[in-house]
C-alpha cells in the first residue's frame, strides 16, 4: 500500500478555486437512483455459510465505542477486556478492531489493551462539534496520540465546508494529519449536518486530497448518522480515488447500525461496491456499540441452532 | 457472478417452491369454470432455467375461441350495466387477493417464465395489484375522465399478451377492461400460460360473474382465432411488430377497435453531466432488467465521446458483479432467457453484431449446462448502421454508441423505426426538458430507467404501436370514445 503523498494530486489542491472547481467538476449524484441502489443491495439474502463468515467478519471490524461525558476508567476497562474477547464463552469468536473513546480515556484503554493486537482509537479535534481554534484541535490530537493512540478520529469543520471554504477544511485535516504522526487517520465528515449526497461525495474527496486514511460517516451525536446510501456513496468514493492515484482509503460507517441484519447489509455494499479488497478490518470498520451483542447472539445461534437471549451475552 | 477466490461468496438462498401447487394438466377457463378443450391438441409449458416440464395445458381451437366469445357476450349485458362503483368492489378484492398470493404467484412466474425471483417479488407483483388498485378506482369514476357524461364500453376484448411479463400484461389489459364495463378473452403466451390460468381461480375467488373473464391458452393459431373472430369488438395485442402488423391487416375492414404495443429500440442518452454511478444503474436496469426482454428495454446506450472512456470501464466492472444462474435464489440478478427460440434468435443478432464488425464484450459468469442462457453482453464500436443498432434484440444485448453533440445524440436516438422508450441521464434540468421534447418515443424517463406507475400513460410512436395503456388515457382504449 502507497503511502500518501503530500496531495495526491497537487494542481488540485494549489487553491481555494482549484479546490472548488475540481470537487464541483465531480460528477454529480442523483438521490433517486443511489437510494434505490441501496434499498436493492438490501435485499440480498446472506444465509449460512456466507451468514457465518460475515459475522465474524464484521465483529471483527467494530471499534467498539463509548463517547459519553460520563465515561469513567471502570467502564473503559470493561469496553476493553470485552473487546479482546467478546463471547467468553466461545473463544473462537474474534476481538473487535478497536475501542474508541475521548483522549483522556486512551492510555486506561491502551493499558486494558495490552498486547491484544487490538488498536485504541482516539476521537480527537473538540468531536463531536469541531468547532475550536485549529491549535486547540492539534494539541487535542497529539495528546491522544501521546497517551498512546493508534488511530484518530477527527471531525472536519462543517461550517467551513457549508461555506465553501474547502481549503481552510483541507489544511486542517492536513495539519491534524501532521499532528497524528503514524497514527492512522479517519476522517469523520458528519454526513447528516452536510444534509446533500453531492457534499458527500466532495468531502470524500476533499478528505482523500488531505490525507485522509479513512473517511467517516458521521460521529453518531446528530439525528442522521450511517445510512446504507452514504455509506455506499463513500464506497463508490474510495474505489473511484484508487483508480485514480493508486491510494487506498478505509470507510467508517458509525452510529445506527445496530442489528446483525444491518451490518450484513454493509457488508454487502462494500464487497459489491468498492470489492473484495476492502472485506478486511484494515479498510472498513463499524463505529458501534450495542451492535456487539447482536452479532454475539446470532453468533451463537448459527453455532448452538437456537436463540439464546440478552443474559447470555456481556454487558459493557 | 464474483469469483471463487471472494471469501464473501453467498451461499444459495433459493425460494422455496413448495408454496405454488401446479397442476399436471389445466383445461380452459370458459364460462366461470375450466373445461377441456374440444380438440385433443396439448402443449407443454417448461421451466426456462431447467428445461423441466411444469404442466400440460389445451390447445383452444376455433370451437373454443367461439365458445369464449360465446361466454363473453353473454356476460357483457349484466356486467356492463353494472354500476361502476360494483365493478370496482370485484376489481378491489382481485387485487387483495393478488397481494395476500403474491409470494405464491412470484415463484410460479419466476419458474415459468425464468426472471430471476427478486423481479417477480419486487417488480412484478406489486405492479400487478397495483394496476387492479387504480383501475378500480376509475371504475365509477369514468364521467369525470374526460370523455363526456356516462362512457359507453365497447363490449367484448380479444387480448393477446406476450411472455416477458405475463401476469403484469395481463393485469394492464384486463383491469382497464373491466373497469370500464367490458368482459374479455385472453390469450396468455405459448411459453407462459401458468400465471393466467392461476388469475383464473382469483378471479373464481373474488366471485366475478362467469364469463366476464376467459382465459383460453394456445399458440398462435388460438391467437389468430381469437382476433379473426367476427364476436370481438376490440382487440388489444402486445408482442413482436410482426404479428402487430398481421393483426392490423387482419382486422382491416372491420369495426374491432385496436391498440397494439410494439417492438422497441430504446435510446439511453448519457451526457457528460450525468450521475454517472446512477447512470450505470440505469443503464444495467435498462437492459438487463428481465434478461433484456422488455419491449421498452434501453438497448441502445448513446453516450457522449468525452467520457465514454470512463463509463465504459464503470458499467463493465459493475457488470461484472451480476449474478446469473437460478432464477429462485434471492440473489440472482440475472436469470434464464424464455425459450430456446428466443435463445437462437439473441444468438443469431449477436453473430451479426460481430460479423458487422462491432466489438464483443460479455460479463464473464458461468452459465448453468440445462436450460436457455445468455450472457450479459455489450457491443461497442456499433453505428447507426449495424443491425445490432437497428433491430430490437429481446434479450441482454447493449449496443453502444456515442455521440458529440445534444442535437446528435436526438438525431440518432429517433433515427430508428420504433419509438416506445428513451432515458435522458444529465444533471441539468434545462437540457432534460429540451432533448425531451424532441425525442419521438411514447416515454422518456430522466435519470432512472423502466420504472412504471399504473398512472402513466405507456405506448409507441412507429412501428412501437399505438394506443396508450395505463393512466387515464389507457380508459379510452376500452371506450366507445
Amino acid at each position: 500500500m502507497p503511502i500518501a503523498p503530500a496531495s495526491a494530486l497537487p494542481e488540485v489542491t494549489a487553491s481555494d478555486q482549484a479546490l472548488r472547481r475540481y470537487l464541483h467538476g465531480l460528477p454529480g449524484v442523483d438521490p433517486v437512483g443511489l437510494e434505490a441502489r441501496a434499498a436493492s443491495l438490501g435485499t440480498r439474502s446472506i444465509k449460512t455459510t456466507a451468514k457465518a463468515y460475515a459475522i465474524d467478519l464484521a465483529i471483527s471490524m467494530i471499534d467498539l465505542t463509548t463517547l459519553e461525558g460520563a465515561d469513567t476508567p471502570g467502564k473503559v476497562r470493561s469496553l476493553a477486556a470485552k473487546a479482546v474477547r467478546p463471547d467468553p464463552t466461545d473463544r473462537t469468536t474474534p476481538a473487535t478492531a478497536a475501542v474508541c473513546v475521548y483522549p483522556d480515556m486512551v492510555a486506561t484503554a491502551k493499558a486494558g489493551l495490552q498486547g491484544s493486537g487490538v488498536k485504541v482509537a482516539s476521537v480527537a479535534t473538540a468531536f463531536p462539534a469541531g468547532r475550536a481554534a485549529l491549535g486547540v484541535k492539534l494539541a487535542d490530537t497529539r495528546d491522544a496520540v501521546a497517551a498512546g493512540a493508534d488511530e484518530i478520529d477527527m471531525v472536519i469543520d462543517r461550517g467551513a465546508f457549508l461555506a465553501g471554504g474547502y481549503l481552510k477544511v483541507y489544511e486542517e485535516i492536513r495539519a491534524v494529519k501532521e499532528a497524528a504522526g503514524s497514527a492512522r487517520l479517519k476522517v469523520i465528515f458528519e454526513t447528516g449536518e452536510l444534509s446533500t449526497y453531492d457534499n458527500i461525495r466532495r468531502a470524500s474527496w476533499l478528505g482523500m486530497l488531505a490525507g485522509a486514511d479513512f473517511i467517516k460517516t458521521s460521529t453518531g451525536k446528530v439525528a442522521v448518522n450511517a445510512t446504507p446510501a452514504n455509506t455506499l456513496l463513500m464506497l463508490e468514493a474510495v474505489r473511484d480515488f484508487r483508480r485514480q492515484t493508486g491510494v487506498q482509503v478505509g470507510v467508517k460507517p458509525a452510529g445506527g447500525i445496530r442489528t446483525t441484519k444491518d451490518a450484513i447489509k454493509f457488508l454487502v455494499l462494500v464487497n459489491e461496491t468498492a470489492g473484495p479488497d476492502w472485506l478486511d478490518p484494515h479498510w472498513f470498520r463499524f463505529g458501534a456499540s450495542s451492535l456487539l451483542n447482536d452479532l454475539l447472539m446470532q453468533r451463537q445461534k448459527l453455532a448452538t441452532g437456537r436463540y439464546s437471549g440478552p443474559d447470555y451475552v456481556t454487558v459493557d | 457472478m464474483t469469483t471463487t477466490t471472494n471469501p464473501f461468496a453467498y451461499a444459495p438462498a433459493p425460494e422455496s417452491r413448495a408454496i405454488v401447487d401446479i397442476a399436471p394438466s389445466y383445461g380452459l377457463f370458459i364460462d366461470g369454470e375450466f373445461t377441456e378443450s374440444s380438440g385433443q391438441d396439448r402443449n407443454k409449458t417448461v421451466s426456462p432455467a431447467t428445461e423441466e416440464v411444469l404442466a400440460e395445458y389445451a390447445q383452444a381451437n376455433a370451437e373454443d375461441v367461439d365458445r369464449a366469445v360465446k361466454a363473453a357476450r353473454k356476460a357483457f349485458e349484466k356486467w356492463s350495466a353494472l354500476p361502476g362503483s360494483e365493478r370496482a368492489k370485484y376489481l378491489f378484492r382481485i387485487a387483495r387477493i393478488i397481494q395476500e398470493r403474491s409470494r405464491e404467484l412470484a415463484v410460479l412466474e419466476t419458474l415459468d417464465n425464468g426472471k430471476p425471483i427478486k423481479e417477480t417479488r419486487d417488480a412484478d407483483l406489486p405492479l400487478v395489484a397495483a394496476h387492479f388498485f387504480y383501475y378500480a378506482g376509475w371504475a365509477d369514476k369514468l364521467d369525470h375522465a374526460g370523455y363526456g357524461p356516462n362512457p359507453r364500453p365497447l363490449g367484448v376484448a380479444g387480448q393477446v399478451i406476450p411472455w416477458n411479463f405475463p401476469l403484469l400484461m395481463l393485469a394492464w389489459k384486463i383491469a382497464p377492461a373491466l373497469a370500464t364495463g367490458n368482459t374479455v378473452v385472453l390469450k396468455p403466451a405459448e411459453t407462459t400460460p401458468l400465471s393466467a390460468l392461476f388469475f383464473a381461480d382469483i378471479c373464481r375467488q373474488a366471485g366475478l360473474p362467469r364469463g366476464v373473464v376467459n382465459i383460453v391458452t394456445g399458440d398462435g393459431r388460438t391467437g389468430q382465432a381469437l382476433v379473426s373472430h367476427p364476436g370481438i369488438n376490440k382487440v388489444a395485442f402486445t408482442g413482436s411488430t410482426a404479428v402487430g402488423k398481421a393483426i392490423a391487416r387482419e382486422i382491416a375492414g372491420t369495426d374491432k377497435k385496436v391498440t397494439l404495443e410494439l417492438g422497441g429500440k430504446g435510446a439511453n442518452i448519457v451526457f457528460d453531466d450525468a450521475p454517472i454511478d446512477q447512470a450505470v444503474e440505469g443503464i444495467v436496469n435498462g437492459i438487463f432488467f428481465n434478461q433484456g426482454q422488455v419491449c421498452c428495454a434501453g438497448s441502445r446506450l448513446l453516450v457522449q465521446e468525452s467520457i465514454q472512456e470512463e463509463l465504459l470501464d464503470a458499467l463493465k466492472r459493475r457488470l461484472s458483479t451480476l449474478r446469473l444462474g437460478d432464477p429462485l435464489d434471492k440473489n440472482t440478478d440475472i436469470g434464464a432467457i424464455n425459450s430456446a427460440e428466443q435463445l437462437a434468435r439473441i444468438t443469431a443478432l449477436a453473430e451479426t453484431g460481430e460479423a458487422e464488425g462491432a466489438e464483443r464484450w460479455s460479463a464473464p459468469c458461468e452459465l448453468p449446462s440445462a436450460g436457455y442462457w445468455f450472457a450479459p453482453t455489450l457491443f461497442t464500436n456499433v453505428t447507426q448502421a449495424h443491425t445490432v443498432a437497428r433491430d430490437e434484440i429481446f434479450g441482454p444485448v447493449l449496443s453502444v454508441l456515442t455521440f458529440r453533440t445534444p442535437d446528435e445524440a436526438v438525431a440518432k436516438a429517433n433515427n430508428s423505426q420504433y419509438g416506445l422508450s428513451a432515458g435522458i441521464w444529465t444533471e441539468k434540468g434545462s437540457r432534460i426538458l429540451a432533448v425531451a421534447s424532441k425525442l419521438r418515443a411514447g416515454v422518456v424517463w430522466a435519470n432512472t430507467f423502466n420504472k412504471f406507475d399504473p398512472t402513466s400513460p405507456f405506448g409507441g410512436y412507429k412501428e412501437s404501436g399505438f394506443g396508450r395503456e395505463g393512466g387515464r388515457h389507457g380508459l379510452e382504449a376500452y371506450l366507445d370514445v
